[in-house]
């Protein structure tokens, strides 16, 4: 039985080993992002719940892009994004996108994005729109 | 109204399967990572003294159906409609509250508190509903918000740790893609050429 139990938990600490080389190579800098097209992808995939200026069932994401998480005001963030200490970039937003579970468990989003090229064309439309909302503040 | 009933007896198996899962939680819980269906048993278990995290995804949800709810009140009161999309318009709302009252019983199950809908002139400042001055708008806003639904529980269904509600999810997915159909016949536009369009 110990042997058995042993012999789990080291299969377990490889796969982990594992799935954190997978998870370098799928955050892959070849993948271009094309804002123009993530525009409308953002209203499909994202727009039943998210608006750029309007803090809706999720929080806007007018400046998401380089602010922190959960930084919002006036949004009733979970406890779990409230805590998460982690600035919103590329890819943070890509492993987000992937699983938002796995980054904040009990976050109330589910919604996962698995096609690669999408979340780099959403998260392209995203960076736009924050650096565009950050050169009207300047 | 009510879609679907849980039956009772239905209730109560599950009560039995989260008792057992607890002994069995123990030996497996180092292999808990290899296993989707041991961490779906953990978090059942946990719905006895605190709401799954399947509850708080299940709100998110119910958040989303006020919204359409209060998005069909919104444009039946615009005077904009004409009557046949009027009534259309008051079936896919009655739908929508179908599909509220389902995932107020879902989080409800899980011992999780329903989040409860917002004042009508909120989600019509969120959705913009100034700038809605035609039926063709209206429709435009439908279409988007129903596509967007859509996508949003397909998109949600692998995040969910039970089954029961992924086929939940996919059932109101199914509803929201009825809806989407129906409206781009109403104004005309042509379907995907694509397969797989949804998700
Ligand atoms: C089903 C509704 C839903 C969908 C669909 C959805 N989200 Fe979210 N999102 C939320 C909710 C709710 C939160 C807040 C979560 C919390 O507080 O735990 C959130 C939070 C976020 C955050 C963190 C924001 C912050 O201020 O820290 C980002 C980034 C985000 N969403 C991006 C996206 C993108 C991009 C998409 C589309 C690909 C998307 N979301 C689709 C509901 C959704």
């Amino acid at each position: 039985m110990m042997l058995a139990i042993l012999c789990a938990v080291l299969l377990v600490g490889a796969i982990a080993e594992d799935e954190q080389q997978n998870f370098e190579s799928k955050v892959s800098p070849e993948i271009e992002g094309d804002a123009g097209r993530g525009e409308s992808l953002y209203q499909r995939r994202c727009g039943a719940c998210h608006s750029i200026d309007q803090n809706r069932i999720g929080p806007k994401h007018q400046n998401t892009f380089g602010s922190k998480a959960g930084a919002v005001e006036g949004f009733a963030y979970s406890k779990a994004l409230k805590e998460l200490d982690v600035v919103w970039n590329e890819v943070t937003l890509d492993e987000w996108l992937q699983n938002p579970s796995a980054m904040a468990p009990g976050t109330r989003m589910g919604f996962r994005l698995t096609d690669e090229q999408e979340r780099a064309d959403i998260i392209a439309y995203l960076r736009q729109v924050s650096e565009a909302a950050a050169a009207q503040v300047e | 109204m009510h879609i679907q009933q849980v039956p009772p007896k239905k209730q109560l198996s599950r009560r039995g399967f989260i008792g057992r899962g607890t002994t069995a939680t123990l030996s497996v819980a180092g292999l808990s990572v290899l296993s989707g269906g041991a961490l779906a048993m953990a978090s059942r278990k946990g719905a006895k003294e605190e709401p799954s995290t399947d509850a708080g995804l299940i709100n998110t949800a119910l958040s989303l159906e006020h919204e359409g709810i209060a998005a069909y009140q919104i444009a039946a009161e615009s005077g904009v409609l004409n009557d046949a999309v009027l009534q259309v318009g008051i079936l896919f709302q009655s739908h929508h509250k179908g599909h509220r009252d389902e995932l107020i019983k879902a989080v409800r199950e899980l011992g999780g508190t329903p989040v409860e809908a917002k004042a009508i002139s909120e989600y019509a400042e969120a959705l913009g509903a100034d700038k809605l001055k035609s039926q063709a708008d209206i429709l435009q806003l439908a279409i988007s918000l129903e596509l967007g639904a859509a996508n949003a529980y397909l998109g949600v269904i692998p995040s969910l740790s039970d089954h029961e509600f992924g086929h939940l999810f996919a059932r109101l997915a199914a509803d929201e893609a009825m809806h989407w159909t129906a409206l781009k016949g109403a104004v005309g536009e042509a379907l995907p050429k694509n397969a797989l369009y949804f998700g």
